[in-house]
């Protein structure tokens, strides 16, 4: 261990403000990069998902109006 | 050889191998990023020239380098895009293009904070600096590029050609600290031999750049994924994945 | 053109120039800084290429080694006046060696020390004199725990500042 107290490692030799902004800037930037991916992930797969059941949807009055069609004829 | 990879340029296969490495990447990568980060903040010496300023290195030289490589990356899926139209080379090309964005500048920003204390400025116009920002526009413009277009298959193309000509900028990265009288020093870990540190700061070093790497494998792998199901949204098999629960 | 074209194009173009003008200016800026870059010898014999002699009251930079023993530090302000001599390997110091002289009015970055690297941005004076309104410290690519530094007989430490020498400058 390099630091003997919890304050003297918040402290970094007198550097805290440039090491800690290094490090929390990362941090920030890396984690805003993966919950972006993650997001974008379910987003595409809640698109796709919704395009089906739209399209099953329509499907499926276009084929009750088919019905109704040949039973009232 | 063409006929061993031909089973992974199926998209179906593809999505599925990658879903099946991503766990193992990240978890690796969380194990990596914990004990190397730990160890370079609290147990590496510090320099006796820089102090505890030297701290940064762990975060900005992992970055700098992965920047470099996931763009070579990124060049490589965009060439064999353009020359022999693989189709998810482009997918993996429009996938690396964000991770070396932020790589590109986190690497910057750590820079100029240890530039700061150190050199006495946040910013020189210096080669090495100069070039490393260019990469920066590069992959905003191939991500531009990538967004332009609802034809997914013209955006590529545009972004591959790009990324393609941007090629140059790798090599004026690299070598700006010897071609040019720059105020950045020369390369400490990439040099043949022995790297130029002891080895206790070295370790710790190996650790992160691992750890980062792997980040990086396991953010593309789920980008990846998420590129090859806009791609083929029209194909039974995402279809059927999108409205089943499994991943 | 219909619009989605339209926006493709905007897009494309404004990529491409944006590109161009980036490589431009760097590509300027890049030359400007190897044109105004001096090493001490060349303000006094002018540079080794071209032959070109920095005048006085030009803008220059100018990169060296800080000679050992010349630092001299004002008391009761930031200022401080320091000479530079070329770099050699190995690193070396004669009286004899072509040197300029440095006067700045700032906080010195951390890396400064006698032999060390410097990059200064100033006005040529005459004597060989630069007024410096920027001093930069150049590292090199080694770093070293300080207990092994220490065996080696390697020691820094970074410029500390007294509260009047802080305060005399304002």
């Amino acid at each position: 261990m390099q630091f003997d107290s919890f304050a003297s490692f918040l402290d970094m030799g007198g550097y805290a403000f440039y090491v800690w902004l290094s490090f929390g800037a990362s941090a920030a930037l890396i984690l805003l990069l993966i919950f972006s991916t993650l997001f974008s992930h379910k987003n595409a797969r809640a698109n796709i998902a919704r395009q089906v059941k739209r399209e099953q949807r329509l499907q499926q009055a276009q084929a009750q109006a088919n019905v109704s069609e040949s039973t009232s004829q | 050889m063409w006929k061993w990879l031909h089973p992974y340029a199926n998209p179906e296969v593809s999505y599925h191998f990658a879903g099946k490495l991503k766990p193992w990447l990240g978890l690796s990568s969380a194990l990596l990023l914990t004990v190397g980060l730990i160890w370079a903040l609290l147990f590496a010496p510090a320099d006796y020239q820089q102090g505890e300023s030297f701290r940064i290195f762990y975060i900005h030289v992992p970055s700098a380098i992965l920047s470099m490589s996931i763009y070579l990356a990124m060049a490589i899926a965009a060439l064999s895009s353009l020359v022999w139209q693989v189709r998810l080379a482009d997918a993996s090309a429009a996938a690396l293009a964000p991770i070396g964005a932020v790589f590109t500048a986190i690497a910057l920003l750590t820079g100029a904070a240890w530039g700061k204390p150190m050199w006495g400025t946040w910013w020189v116009w210096d080669a090495r600096l100069t070039s490393e920002l260019i990469l920066l526009f590069l992959y905003l413009g191939v991500i531009a590029l990538h967004n332009a277009f609802d034809d997914k298959q013209m955006a590529g193309k545009a972004a591959g050609i790009l990324a393609l000509v941007g090629v140059i900028n790798l090599p004026i990265i690299k070598y700006s600290v010897e071609w040019w009288n720059t105020l950045h020093q020369g390369p400490t870990v990439s040099k043949l031999g022995a790297p130029a540190m002891a080895s206790e700061m070295y370790w710790p070093f190996v650790l992160c750049f691992f750890g980062f790497a792997l980040l990086v494998g396991a953010v593309a792998c789920v980008r990846f994924q998420t590129e090859i199901i806009t791609r083929n949204k029209m194909r039974p098999w995402v279809r059927n994945l999108v409205t089943s629960e499994v991943n | 053109m219909n619009p989605r074209r339209k926006k493709r194009l905007t897009i494309v173009l404004s990529v491409l120039t944006g590109l161009g003008v980036v490589s431009g200016l760097v590509l300027y800026a890049l030359s400007q800084n190897i044109d105004l870059f001096y090493k001490p010898s060349e303000v006094h014999y002018g540079k080794e290429d071209t032959g070109l002699k920095a005048q006085i009251g030009q803008r220059l930079r100018v990169g060296g080694l800080v000679v050992p023993e010349s630092i001299v530090r004002d008391q009761d302000s930031l200022k401080v006046s320091f000479r530079l001599a070329d770099m050699k390997m190995p690193i070396s110091f004669s009286e004899d060696d072509p040197m300029i002289t440095i006067k700045y009015d700032g906080i010195l970055p951390d890396l400064f020390r006698e032999g060390q690297g410097i990059v200064a941005n100033g006005t040529l004076m005459d004597g060989f004199i630069i007024n410096a309104s920027e001093v930069l410290a150049k590292h090199d690519e080694n770093y070293m725990p300080k207990e092994l530094a220490d065996g080696a007989g390697e020691k820094h430490s970074k410029p500390s500042y007294s509260k009047e020498q802080l305060e005399g400058s304002y």
